[in-house]
């Protein structure tokens, strides 16, 4: 055929490279959005500052509409196209658009939405043609609520349906994400305008690779813009096996995964402030030593890996490992099929992947679709053996689910979740609520106001009006890291913000809700009267004993015994035991255990004193005489009564704790 | 639309947080499993799972094997003991006749689990006659008491350790529900006072004492006779202790694992119901996974634990860093620096309570909400008085509306929205199966949920759907396929168990393994059961039509799309251009690939093949 050369396109295919996307944000700054173009401007600065680090060669461009100037090609080239203003050619992300998103102008004409996406889709055609299909995005930002403008000729469905099959046929992607809070009211004229621009969007998912989204309230427009870009990634490519005769093609992806904090390397300031070329580089040495004391640094070959059994550490070495290890064969086996009332939503062991037919295998697009049908009418799931990979060691069981889809043009599909094993459940048994004395229980009455309650405190009154949605929730502390990034990046010493008030929505009721309901909510405080246990003096010792670090919740360990994340340095008031634990674990300074002792020490002397005892029995079980000692160092006694009201330790008693360590000590 | 043909296969199962899952060495448990070796426990038998009969001998001394298994695996810190009564061999540091207790070399009488204990446990039925014999030790006319012995051989047993840091039990397997009841009336009287005066002097020292009855076929054990007394039930707690004796195996098996597994708390949580009423709960972690413990480094040439030290260096000076260290981030070509400190901060958002927002109805709860294993939630009047009341009356509401709470929960990190699912108690024959209370599951954030299916959508062009007939058939299928009494967690994690049985005959020097049951593979022979086979077949050939194979199946769709997408990517460069100059190679594999499709010409190889046979193909 015919060879023809175009040389910008070219430069520009070969500068963006495979995974890189081309964006362009639409944002309405119209007057009717202002109220809200502060939350704007805050997702869509954090999208390009995930950018800047994670997805570095991504380009953006961004589109202001509803704004009293116009600047933008097609007007210049043909006119038209008014109050739309390009604010950023489509360019490589760098230092000046994250600032650029932050300083959006404040409109004064209500915006027309399509305009705006006809330039932002010409941006994107005349920067890149029709390559990167699939990473070209438009990302439109509006309420939605003024009118378009009818097009010279035809129809708007005529028009919106032209622009869709065309964004479609140039593989551009369109994401829509309109705000619309309940209180914006404004009479059938608008309802009629709002009604139209719905069904216009509406239009564009069926047409093209678009869907809209609609937020009601500013934390759940953070939350609304996917702000990281994950390029997706199949776990599994293979067969889902009915059984020898029979199997399906799948490939499985990762529908739930937890983002996390960037990974932060670690910072050496000790090169000296002249030495230019200093990589400022930590490297973490392992030395692994005979004994402790000893110099002798034992080497790869001279140790072997051990596991422990029992009260024995086996050694293993690799050739045995690599034979009796458990050997698995890649694929996913179906065991068979049983009542979903089988499998309790708490079983759920993980996050969660999603078996999809492979796109390229219409029959088993057929086939999954018939299961998974099937199962939705009869409410069965089927449960599964997984391996994932070859020369995986391990095999896991699980549960798949049908995803009938809703859409036309979406293939249906399985969810995966991971079931446990008979070793990873511990079952104690718990008292049945029936055998409770009658005073633990709730009367009629009690029980007429928790239904109440249950029935006000309603956060999803029709499918439509649901509230925190998972979907549509942000992360709090990812939010938080980002911004104080942003505030370092221009002032080394800035300080940590605090908490972004849209957060209050998931952290606290919802305050509108519950005054209206004021009756209702002073029933519940009224019926259900709580009060702290008079004999706590007892609990004191159980919560001691049992006290949370040293439990088998992994969460409470996160916090206190990731050592390189989350320091405890003060004894705070509700958590001191865990606090202290945290304290006197830390390695990496003694003075820790000083600190630690005198926090404790402004606490509750009944407190102190148990803890005093249950941590003296502790040392002792444990040979930790070097910490005994300071107590002796210190002083450190019982609080006795004629120092502290609250304690009930006799002065004389106080003493004797004093003396008996001592001959502990010398044993 | 089209899928990324770069996508590699990467493996992210693996989950770097796993240890994050492990369990901490919790409280220290001392156990005395004490075995009635009466001869009637040899001569009564139940029917097994295979409708075999078994001795009740057989029946507790397999409970205790596995017990053993799980407690090496699980709680290996334990320290347990294995005591007979009613033997004819004596062996106990009190020399007290008829009990024997059991060990193996190189352990104390109590100990924690070892390998070799668990092997020769596992063969004790072969050896039992002759090495300790059976012989009923409580005979009339003679002062013996063998349940009395045997309680103060365990008592003794159990004197070690504190019980201020450890918990204290005995296991009591009996099926004797009447020890004195051949006895003379007062010689009954007082065996009874003095064996009741030992439980409860032991009972005193902080020990429990668990009764595991076994029932005869045609008689159930009368805990009332004798036992009420000895682990002091009251009668309240008599009608509840009735259903779970025991009569099957499996039954048995079921009790003792739950009732190893002392409860421990795990956290308390305060639960802010609105403002103004905030109830106390505690959170038990039911459900983790269970993985091989943590690798230790040994010296290869003594076995022994080496000393790990991990130091800090500077790369540019050798020096070493004292921790904490600071952070960076790359972040438009600065490095912003963070101190520990400041990283600790900016996720200590809240405090740890767990705040109530608001109920939502049970479908609004998507099986994609989820991310790690649920947390188990119960009311404690301990310290707040009136929380369980409270949490009752949630919880009988949220059942009978149908809704699960939403809630936030500031404890974990990050800090969390959760789902709260009130769980009803549900009791089978074997005991409690769900524990009534509440499941808390911890839902992602908004970019935790990936839009997969989008990729897969196709707009504009109807995805492939089954008809009715096809649907039809699916559903015989699933009918044919049905798991009978399927259970969550009924299968062993086959990998762990290979682990084990690796590490077990390592540490006892056996050259066999054995297989490992993997009891995870599918039923192979009810698959090949006449009426599966053909749901089957129906089903596929109503999917496939009659003769095709689904491997060959190659959609249409997309090898036009790639004739098309083919076409129209060649037609955008000049190859005989970018040759020239030199510039093949700034193309992508897939793109080079396209040319070589469009002239017929090879596709396999290298990038550089690829070039060269383009580079021959134009003739330079």
């Amino acid at each position: 055929g015919e060879i023809k050369v175009d040389d910008k396109l070219l430069s520009n295919r070969l500068s963006m490279a495979r995974n890189r996307e081309g964006l362009v944000l639409l944002l309405d700054v119209g007057p009717a959005m202002h109220s809200i173009l502060d939350d704007v401007e805050k997702t869509c600065s954090l999208l390009l500052q995930k950018k800047l680090i994670y997805n570095k060669f991504d380009e953006v461009g961004i589109v202001a509409f509803g704004t009293e100037a116009t600047d933008n090609e097609l007007a210049r080239d043909i006119g038209g196209y008014e109050n739309v203003t390009v604010l950023r050619n489509i360019r490589v992300v760098d230092e000046v658009v994250a600032e650029n998103v932050k300083r959006l102008p404040r409109g004064t004409v209500a915006g027309d939405f399509l305009d705006a996406l006809i330039v932002g889709m010409d941006m994107l055609i005349k920067k890149y043609g029709a390559l990167q299909k699939g990473k070209k995005r438009l990302c439109l930002i509006t309420n939605a609520a003024c009118p378009t403008k009818d097009p010279f000729e035809g129809t708007k469905d005529e028009q919106v349906s032209t622009i869709a099959i065309k964004m479609a046929e140039e593989g551009i992607k369109m994401e829509s994400i309109v705000m619309r809070s309940n209180a914006s009211g404004g009479g059938d004229a608008h309802e009629k305008i709002v009604e139209e621009n719905d069904h216009l969007l509406n239009l564009f998912s069926s047409n093209a690779f678009a869907k809209t989204v609609y937020v009601e309230s500013p934390l759940s427009l953070l939350g609304s813009l996917k702000t990281r870009r994950v390029a997706p990634v199949t776990i599994f490519r293979g067969d889902l096996e009915i059984n020898p005769t029979m199997k399906l093609k799948v490939w499985v992806y990762k529908k739930v995964a937890e983002e996390r904090l960037p990974t932060l390397k670690m910072y050496s300031d000790k090169a000296p402030p002249t030495d230019k070329f200093a990589k400022h580089e930590v490297k973490i040495d392992y030395d692994y030593k005979v004994t402790a004391e000893s110099s002798e640094v034992l080497a790869p070959e001279e140790r072997i890996k051990g596991f422990r059994y029992g009260p024995h550490v086996i050694p293993i070495s690799p050739d045995e490992m690599e034979t009796l290890k458990f050997k698995t064969e890649k694929g996913m086996k179906l065991l068979g099929f049983t009542e979903a009332s089988n499998i309790l939503r708490h079983y759920y062991m993980k996050d969660v992947n999603i078996v999809v037919p492979d796109p390229s295998k219409e029959k088993s697009m057929i086939a999954v679709s018939a299961i998974a049908k099937a199962m939705k009418e009869t409410n069965k799931v089927a449960i599964v053996r997984c391996v994932w990979r070859n020369g995986q060691t391990n095999v896991v069981v699980g549960v798949l689910t049908p995803n009938v889809s809703e859409r036309d043009d979406t293939p249906d599909s399985f969810y995966f979740n991971v079931l446990p094993f008979a070793e990873d459940i511990r079952e104690f048994p718990f008292p049945s609520f029936s055998r409770f004395p009658g005073s633990w229980k709730p009367d009629e009455q009690q029980q007429a106001v928790a239904d109440n309650f249950v029935k006000m405190l309603d956060l999803a009154p029709s499918p439509k009006e649901e509230v925190l949605k998972p979907e549509l929730t942000p992360n709090p502390v990812l939010q938080r890291f980002y911004e104080y990034l942003e505030l370092k990046s221009r002032s080394a010493d800035a300080a940590l913000p605090p908490v972004d008030e849209v957060f209050k929505k998931i952290m606290e009721q919802d305050q509108e809700l519950t005054c209206n309901n004021k009756s209702i909510m002073d029933a519940v405080r009224g019926s259900f009267e709580v009060k702290e246990n008079p004999k706590l003096k007892k609990s004191c010792k159980r919560y001691l004993r049992d006290k949370p670090s040293v439990s088998d919740d992994e969460d409470n360990r996160m916090i206190t015994y990731n050592a390189d994340e989350n320091k405890v340095d003060t004894v705070g008031e509700a958590n001191p035991i865990q606090d202290f634990e945290a304290m006197i674990s830390r390695r990496d300074h003694s003075d820790w255990i000083d600190k630690a002792i005198s926090c404790v020490l402004e606490q509750e002397p009944k407190q102190f004193n148990e803890f005093l005892n249950h941590l003296y029995e502790l040392c002792q079980e444990r040979n930790l005489s070097h910490f005994l000692r300071h107590f002796t160092l210190k002083k450190i006694t019982l609080i006795p009564k004629s120092e502290a009201a609250d304690s009930d330790v006799a002065d004389e008693d106080a003493g004797d704790f004093a003396v008996k360590q001592e001959p502990k000590l010398e044993s | 639309m089209e899928l990324d043909p770069d996508d590699v296969f990467r493996d992210e199962d693996e989950d770097p947080d796993s240890e994050f899952f492990q369990e901490k060495e919790a409280s220290k448990e001392f156990v005395v499993y004490l075995i009635d070796a009466a001869p009637k426990m040899f001569s009564s038998t139940c029917p097994s799972e295979d409708d075999k009969q078994e001795s009740h001998f057989h029946i507790a001394v397999s409970c205790i094997a596995q017990s053993l298994k799980a407690h090496i695996i699980n709680r290996s810190n334990d320290e347990i003991a294995i005591c007979f009564f009613n033997t004819r061999e004596k062996k106990n540091l009190q020399d007290l006749n008829g009990v024997y207790v059991f060990n193996v070399p190189e352990r104390e009488c109590i100990d924690r689990p070892s390998a070799r204990l668990i092997q020769e446990f596992d063969l004790i039925e072969e050896s039992f006659a002759k090495d300790i014999g059976s012989q009923n030790g409580i005979v009339s006319d003679s002062r013996e008491n063998s349940l009395y012995s045997a309680l103060w051989v365990a008592q003794a047993l159990l004197r070690k350790g504190s019980t201020k840091t450890a918990d204290k039990r005995m296991f009591l397997f009996t099926n004797e529900d009447d020890p004195f009841g051949s006895m003379r009336i007062s010689v009954k009287e007082d065996m009874t006072r003095t064996t009741l005066q030992r439980a409860k002097d032991a009972q005193d020292l902080g020990i429990s004492i668990e009764l595991l009855p076994i029932s005869q076929p045609d008689k159930q054990f009368n805990v009332s006779l004798f036992y009420k007394d000895l682990i002091g039930l009251n009668s309240d707690e008599l009608t509840e202790f009735m259903p779970s004796v025991g009569q099957k195996l499996e039954d048995m098996k079921d009790q003792l694992k739950k009732r190893v597994l002392a409860k421990r708390i795990a956290k308390r949580i305060t639960f802010v119901i609105c403002d103004g009423l905030s109830i106390e709960l505690n959170g038990y972690a039911l459900l983790r996974p269970a993985i091989p413990g943590t690798i230790t480094w040994l010296d290869s040439t003594t076995n022994l634990p080496v000393k790990v030290e991990r130091s800090y260096i500077c790369t540019d000076t050798g020096a070493i860093m004292q921790e904490p260290i600071q952070r960076i981030q790359p972040y438009i070509n600065q490095d912003i620096k963070f101190t520990t400190e400041e990283l600790s901060q900016i996720k200590r958002i809240s405090t740890g309570h767990l705040r109530l927002l608001g109920f939502k109805p049970l479908s609004c709860l998507k099986d994609y909400h989820n991310l790690k294993p649920s947390t188990f939630l119960y009311p404690s009047d301990k310290e707040v008085i009136g929380s369980t009341r409270a949490f009752i009356a949630l919880h009988r509401s949220m059942l009978q509306l149908g809704r699960f709470a939403v809630a936030f929960y500031g404890s974990t990190t990050p800090p969390r929205l959760v789902a709260l699912i009130a769980q009803d108690e549900i009791e089978s024959d074997g005991g409690q199966v769900e524990p009534p209370g509440m499941n808390m599951i911890y839902l992602p954030y908004s970019n935790d949920i990936r839009d997969v299916e989008e990729l897969h959508s196709n707009p504009g062009v109807a995805a492939p759907r089954a008809s009715e007939d096809q649907l039809k058939k699916a559903s015989a299928l699933m009918r044919r396929l049905e798991l009978k009494d399927f259970s969550v967690c009924q299968f062993a994690n086959p990998a762990l168990q290979r682990h084990y049985a690796m590490l077990q005959a390592i540490a006892l020097d056996e050259n066999d393994i054995g297989e490992t049951r993997d009891e995870t593979l599918p039923d192979e022979e009810g698959m090949k059961r006449p009426v599966v086979v053909k749901a089957i077949e129906e089903f596929k050939k109503s999917v496939y039509g009659d003769d095709s194979d689904e491997e060959s199946d190659s959609g249409p769709k997309e090898k036009s799309r790639k004739r098309k997408a083919g076409t129209s990517d060649e037609g955008s460069y000049d190859y005989i251009e970018l040759a020239k100059s030199g510039k093949l190679k700034d193309l992508t594999v897939v793109e080079l690939k396209t040319y070589l499709t469009a002239k017929n010409l090879p596709v396999s190889g290298k990038k550089e093949v690829l070039i060269s046979r383009i580079l021959t193909h134009i003739g330079i």
